[in-house]
């Protein structure tokens, strides 16, 4: 009875929404290998073994955080609060992604929360709230493309772990740039209306003075905070807009 | 297997796993309040934008508003690419093809 529970308010998995999953994930794919491989590359830079390497990509499994991790620790700052603690305020914007899928997760069972929970990532946040919009939820969405994420995401840490002086960097060739491109896909529809034009602006504004002036990713949090408190404040002045 | 390392990535693993669980565990039992709804509606949209600019307009780090900026100038061919097709797909190819012809051939 352990994995009824463990699936307990997963609707019945049908093959459309896989399918969906898996068409709407290749293309995002194309920017996330990129980054795995040099993750791998640059793990084994530092001293981490492919093992240990890997092992970081399976349980931290954010990006961002191990990139800084990993030049922490290759620079010989290895005090374990010193890069716990950055790779925690690194990731706080989760926080943000959290709660703005709170609404849907909250309804579904604790292991299931607790599951897709550890799937939040830029990626797959982007891609559900996407989903949601055109849609409307569905975990069984948000399980896949976390999924396929996920192993996409190792896969290519291994690899580039396996292979780290055979390939040259790929990012510089200009190959990170899919993911940007992917997200234009995802944001330029959502500019419809005034409000959203006002927070794509405030956004970008707070985005690049936070991205100047801040360390890590905090511009992305005090981008995302300012713009959506603005969009809130314009909403409760017009209430025709819904 | 380096010990050090191991615990390390595990406490990495812990404090990343607390960012993503949070939010559900302080609204777990009060629900989200109305007013935290009504802004979060807009998470989305100005966390693309905040994901997106930044990566176009300072690719090195510093702010870049010129014609020597690839990604300023593949971005603005993506994001017209974007708006025309709505298709991931076809944004990414000519996007990156515009990328890496500036990246390869351009001498500046």
């Amino acid at each position: 009875m352990k994995h009824a529970n463990l699936t307990g308010g997963l609707p019945k998995p049908n093959a459309g929404v896989w399918k969906e999953a898996v068409k709407d994930c290749l293309p995002i794919t194309t920017g996330i290998i990129p980054f795995g491989l040099t993750c791998g590359i640059m793990g084994r830079t530092a001293g981490f073994s492919i093992f240990e390497i890997t092992f970081m990509s399976m349980t931290v499994f954010a990006g961002a955080s191990q990139f800084i991790a990993i030049a922490m620790i290759g620079s010989g700052i290895t005090g374990w609060w010193t890069v716990v603690f950055t790779t925690f305020m690194v990731n706080l914007r989760h926080l943000l992604m959290g709660a703005s899928l709170s609404p849907y997760l909250l309804k579904l069972s604790k292991p299931l929360q607790y599951l897709l929970a550890f799937g939040i990532v830029d990626e797959s946040y982007a891609l559900t709230m996407d989903r949601i919009e055109r849609k409307g939820y569905d975990p069984n969405y948000q399980l896949g493309i976390s999924a396929l994420i996920y192993i996409v995401w190792n896969i290519s840490t291994c690899l580039g772990a396996y292979f780290y002086n055979v390939i040259p960097n790929p990012l510089e060739w200009g190959i990170d740039f899919a993911l940007p491109a992917t997200f234009l896909v995802l944001l330029i529809p959502r500019l419809a209306d005034r409000t959203s034009i006002t927070i794509f602006l405030v956004s970008a504004l707070s985005a690049v003075l936070g991205a100047l002036y801040l360390p890590g990713k905090w511009y992305i949090i005090l981008a995302a905070t300012t713009a959506a408190i603005v969009g809130g404040f314009m909403e409760g002045g017009s209430k025709d807009e819904s | 297997m380096n010990l050090k390392l191991v615990s390390i990535v595990l406490g990495m693993a812990a404090a990343t796993y607390i960012t993503r669980i949070g939010s559900q565990v302080l609204f777990a039992s009060t629900g989200m309040p109305a007013w935290m709804e009504r802004w979060l509606k807009h998470v989305p949209t100005a966390f693309l934008t905040a994901l997106i600019v930044p990566s176009l307009l300072m690719p090195e780090g510093h702010l870049d508003i010129s014609l020597g900026n690839n990604y300023l100038l593949a971005g603005a061919v993506a994001a017209f690419t974007a708006y025309r097709t709505r298709n991931v797909l076809i944004t990414i190819l000519i996007g990156m093809t515009v990328i890496i012809i500036l990246n390869r051939f351009m001498p500046f």
